[in-house]
């Protein structure tokens, strides 16, 4: 991929990732001449309603749903706020949420609005983590209750791309009949997912990380399971989202999802490999660095990585002149004072937690990209701990 | 991305002065890890008391490092009176301006020569004295009062971006209003006297600030599903309440600050600082 004829090394894939060339293909005729509305009568209108309902059926496919179990969305953040909204009206007299104190904030600014907001109507238990960033299963046990409307529980973490186990924690959810919601966005098309035999209710993927556009969700909504949908209007969706149908990203999500099933086995394989490399390259040669998050319950494409006694906004400009993009968990990337939550909540000492740099790859990376990486960062740390008054190299 | 001039990038990428000089005259250790940023300043002091060397060692982000190499520039050659004047403005400005929530990277500067001056001079700094405000960034009440005066800051918001007090658990945020409406109101008894001539009764303030949100601002607000409603008028202090819509965006305290303050400001006096009700 290059911008200005310069090579661009992107590693920052959990952010957003490129759009597939095969899906730019298969969406742009419903940017130019099939531009009709799939609710119209006419053929015209009625051919974009066939190419949704075939991407549907391929979206179905790689999370082993039911077509009808699938309704699009704008976003990752609509989903979750659809699916947790959802389950609080449907029980209105239930005033417990179940989360965790590592979500993306689409589902924790939603938690604490949930909180303020509502004047406290609403009980929110986070759940904690450990150094690692696993979750204690007993403390999640000893918190589901009477009172409880909701779980909503990332599949993995988007900054450290540790997986939680959502299989079980659903299973222990549905036995007291909570609802159960996962934001999957990080993990779709990365891990096998096969919903038809688990007991999660709700699910939240994105299509901008998984090589589709921006600008176009789904949740996933079991069978039988209540809805109480969240954009009400026309009667897209069966009435579940009313909106006019995002005809040419629906269709580019359905390629990236066929895709995507063909090239997991890469993706846990490929991909893992140049993950490992990179992490173990930069770990063994840049002198107190460390890996944040559990090592091996983790998906295949993400490394946290920190830089002790350096500033990750300073460490990501220097990589911004070699053109490698990547992401930090650091409070002066954001604008806010405090470091990344995730990190904070993991106990990641404020001297890691300020320099943590996160790269996520993608099956469009090369061995040749991991080797300029690992080439070029240990110099752009030493130059910056040469000037820090913490170090003393 | 922050957006960030040439001379901060130059200034990051290609910093000036780094290290510690030989047997400095002074030194001045400003921030922590904690922090996020941390500024070591070490000045060389000829017997003119003429700053002839300046070197510095920083732990933080682009415009800390830039700014720490900019001001080691700007002190190299200045008498230690003329460096004391030095304010974070002036360090601000050489580099052409930083982003507002950076500026906090500026005030680190100027605390860092401060405290390499009075180490120079064998003085205990004023600032020490103060009582600590914000526990997160170890920010006492002097530091707060004195950004207020030297930038004329006017929210707890801004109050933040200049010297991160309240940016971390935001507990101190209530203290942080009450210095800012203490220290604005002393402030303002005498000089705005002098610019503002034309004094409104507290009567007509209200009347006029009613007669505003009224006509200029419940219109916007109403189309989007949201209200306001004045609840306090207290010196320049507008107490209003957002209603509807409103009240859950995560937006109104732009809401208030960039609307609802700029039209009164604008329309019935300007020194009136808008607040939202808790």
């Amino acid at each position: 991929m290059t911008t200005a004829n310069k090579k661009i090394v992107y590693m920052d894939n959990n952010a957003t990732s490129q759009v597939a060339p095969e899906v730019i293909e298969e969406m742009l005729p419903y940017l130019t001449e099939a531009y009709g509305n799939p609710s119209s009568m006419h053929n015209f209108g009625g051919q974009t309603g066939t190419a949704v309902r075939t991407a549907r059926e391929k979206i179905a496919s790689l999370l082993g749903a039911e077509p009808e179990e699938i309704t699009f969305t704008s976003c990752g953040t609509e989903s979750d706020s659809t699916a947790i909204l959802s389950a609080l009206r449907t029980y209105p007299e239930k005033r417990h949420v179940i989360t965790t104190r590592v979500e993306h904030p689409a589902v924790k600014s939603l938690c604490e609005n949930l909180e303020s907001v509502t004047g406290h109507k609403y009980k929110v238990t986070r759940l904690k983590v450990d150094s690692e960033g696993m979750l204690d299963i007993a403390e999640y046990e000893a918190a589901l209750s009477d009172d409880t409307a909701i779980v909503s529980v990332m599949w993995a973490n988007n900054e450290t791309g540790v997986i939680f186990p959502v299989e079980e924690m659903a299973r222990m959810a549905k036995q007291r009949g909570i609802l159960f919601h996962t934001d999957a966005v990080q993990a779709v098309g990365k891990l096998d997912i096969n919903l038809k035999n688990l007991d999660i209710d709700f699910l939240s993927l994105s299509g901008h990380k998984l090589h589709a556009p921006k600008g176009v969700g789904v949740l996933y909504i079991k069978r039988g399971t209540l809805f109480v949908p969240f954009l009400t209007g026309g009667h897209q969706e069966t009435g579940r989202r009313g909106g006019t149908e995002n005809v040419a990203s629906i269709v580019a999500l359905g390629r990236a999802c066929e895709l995507a099933g063909e090239k997991m086995a890469e993706e846990n394989g490929r991909v893992r490999q140049l993950r490992d490399k990179l992490e173990e390259g930069l770990l063994s040669k840049v002198p107190k660095s460390m890996l944040n998050g559990h090592k091996t319950s983790r998906l295949p494409n993400t490394a946290n990585i920190s830089f002790e006694y350096v500033e990750g906004e300073a460490i990501l400009l220097h990589m911004n002149q070699h053109n490698i993009c990547a992401s930090s968990g650091s409070a002066c990337t954001s604008g806010s004072l405090e470091p990344s939550h995730v990190l904070r909540a993991m106990g990641v000492p404020f001297t890691a937690a300020h320099g943590s740099i996160r790269f996520s790859l993608s099956v469009y990376n090369t061995e040749e990209e991991i080797d300029f990486v690992i080439e070029k960062m240990p110099a752009i740390i030493e130059s910056l701990r040469k000037m820090s008054p913490f170090w003393e190299g | 991305m922050w957006e960030y001039t040439d001379k901060v990038q130059q200034h990051f990428l290609n910093p000036h002065n780094v290290g510690e000089v030989d047997k400095p005259s002074g030194s001045g250790d400003v921030g922590s890890l904690a922090c996020g940023d941390a500024l070591k300043l070490t000045l060389k002091i000829n017997s003119d008391d003429i700053i002839t060397d300046a070197k510095f060692k920083t732990f933080g982000c682009a415009s800390a490092i830039a700014s720490s190499s900019v001001l080691t520039e700007m002190v190299i050659g200045m008498s230690v009176e003329q460096a004391a004047k030095v304010t974070n403005e002036d360090i601000a400005d050489a580099l052409g301006g930083l982003p507002k929530e950076k500026m906090h990277c500026s005030v680190m500067g100027r605390e860092a020569l401060e405290a390499a001056i009075a180490d120079y001079r064998g003085l205990i700094l004023p600032m020490a004295e103060g009582e600590v405000v914000c526990e997160c960034f170890g920010v006492t009440d002097l530091d707060v009062i004195r950004a207020i005066n030297e930038s004329t800051l006017r929210s707890v918001e801004e109050i933040t971006n200049f010297t991160k007090a309240g940016g971390g658990c935001g507990k101190c945020e209530d203290k942080l209003r009450e210095i800012l409406q203490t220290t604005v109101s002393s402030k303002s008894e005498v000089p705005v006297l002098q610019v503002k001539p034309k004094r409104m009764t507290s009567l007509q303030k209200i009347k006029k600030i009613e007669e505003v949100l009224e006509r200029e601002i419940r219109p916007g607000l109403r189309k989007d599903g949201g209200d306001i409603e004045l609840i306090d008028v207290d010196g320049d202090f507008v107490i209003v309440s957002l209603r509807g819509a409103c009240k859950s965006c995560n937006k109104s305290q732009t809401t208030i600050k960039e609307y609802v303050e700029k039209k009164l400001r604008e329309l019935v006096l300007d020194s009136l600082i808008v607040e939202e009700e808790n």
